[in-house]
């Protein structure tokens, strides 16, 4: 878009064929998330929506939002030097941006699932045993999250995949929080907890925090920015749902290659990825034997 | 039966021909799918190598841990393993339980993602 002087660049988020076909079945549609983008607008780092395309337009269901420039790729931001200043902001902005997505007014949000812990575990566990492909660490983590659910909270917006890959960092840190078609209403932990589960530290595993933080220092910042008052103890049961979460979200992936839906070779292999979780899940479960 | 060459040799050949002729002239998407053809490969090659002793130590483990009969094949051990926990009557303090699942585990990775962050370091 061009204004005297100026060149904006600008992002077309449109649904192929203009038709709303949602990837997930948990995720929201293009409208719903442009009013999202609008309600963190001013408090959450986000892109800015310019204008929205209703489903019957010419162009179909569509939003246009600015440009935010920035890097995605979580092995980049983890690892080059163009991130080291980043790196040592990220985990206070990542409290600061989580604690302001989570005191988002519910009575402000468009109309959006909830989706508790209970919820989820339920969810999955039927997916899982709909494959009928019986893993005993999976049963082990199952059975566990299901002894020991924590007392709940007030549900809260989440945003359901907050963590690297979907967070636009440049050199002085976090720039942008992407992809909200996963929001809902539920337990701020979830989204805390999600931020820390291994499979998004990317191989720094000694960093609980994307691969790039200490929860301590993220927890303090959450609740120095208004978040609620929570103890690392309390992410744990959130995180052992989180890879469990993952696990069969690459069952899932693999499903489509053995139903013949996607007989690709990468379909085919996402389903040697699942051991990748249950080592995660043992690890933290044994802390808790 | 014949075994030269052996599956290993003939594995390591097309795993040679995907990483050093064909990858090189591929672009985008198909280059992205013959890296993971490789890496497929390279998983079958390791897990020639690796599963006949990893699965018959997991199937000892499984009989004593269970207390079943000693030629049950290891997936009906898994399962009858799954239904114990699953009904409760096994859990996180069953003795020897976590050990077993944690050497499954890791035997299972050395075949799948050797280099996997979550493995213990040695």
């Amino acid at each position: 878009m061009e204004r005297p002087g100026c060149v904006e660049e600008l992002i077309l988020r449109r649904v192929p064929g203009g038709v709303s076909v949602a990837r997930n079945s948990e995720a929201i549609g293009l409208g719903t998330e442009a009013n999202l983008l609008s309600c963190a607008d001013g408090t959450v780092p986000a892109p800015k929506v310019i204008q929205v395309f209703e489903p019957g337009s010419d162009i179909g269901e569509a939003f246009l939002m600015n440009r935010i420039p920035g890097q995605t790729i979580a092995r980049k931001i983890l690892r080059d030097d163009d991130y080291r200043i980043a790196r040592e902001k990220l985990t206070h902005q990542c409290g600061a941006a989580l604690a302001a997505i989570h005191a988002i007014p519910t009575a402000d949000l468009p109309d959006l699932p909830t989706s508790g812990g209970l919820d989820q575990l339920e969810k999955y566990e039927t997916i899982y045993r709909a494959f009928n492909l019986p893993r005993p660490v999976f049963e082990l983590a199952i059975a566990w999250l299901k002894s020991n659910v924590p007392s709940a909270v007030p549900p809260v917006l989440v945003h359901g995949d907050f963590r690297l890959g979907n967070l636009i960092v440049d050199s002085d840190g976090l720039a942008a929080v992407l992809d909200w078609e996963l929001a809902h209403l539920g337990d701020p932990r979830e989204d805390i907890a999600w931020l820390c589960v291994n499979s998004w530290r990317f191989g720094h595993s000694q960093n609980r925090v994307g691969g790039f933080g200490h929860l301590d220092n993220l927890l303090t910042t959450y609740e120095a920015s208004g978040g609620r008052k929570f103890s690392s103890d309390e992410i744990d049961w959130w995180e052992i749902l989180g890879s469990l979460k993952w696990g069969i979200m690459c069952m899932i992936m693999y499903e489509s290659f053995r139903s013949g839906t996607d007989p690709s070779v990468e379909r085919a292999a996402i389903g040697r990825r699942v051991s990748e979780t249950e080592i995660d899940l043992l690890n933290l479960l044994e802390q808790r034997a | 039966m014949h075994d030269a060459p052996s599956q290993k040799e003939m594995l390591t050949a097309v795993k040679a021909f995907i990483d050093d002729t064909a990858m090189p002239a591929l672009k985008g998407h198909a280059a992205f799918h013959a890296r993971v053809a490789s890496n497929v490969l390279a998983t079958v090659l390791r897990e020639l190598e690796i599963r006949p002793a990893a699965e018959s130590a997991e199937q000892q483990r499984l009989v004593a841990l269970l207390g079943v009969d000693a030629s049950a094949p290891v997936a009906t051990l898994n399962e009858q393993l799954c239904n114990r926990l699953k009904q409760g009557d096994m859990d996180l303090n069953t003795p020897g339980l976590l050990a077993h699942l944690k050497t499954t585990t890791i035997d299972q990775l050395s075949v799948d993602q050797p280099a996997y962050s979550g493995l213990p370091s040695d």
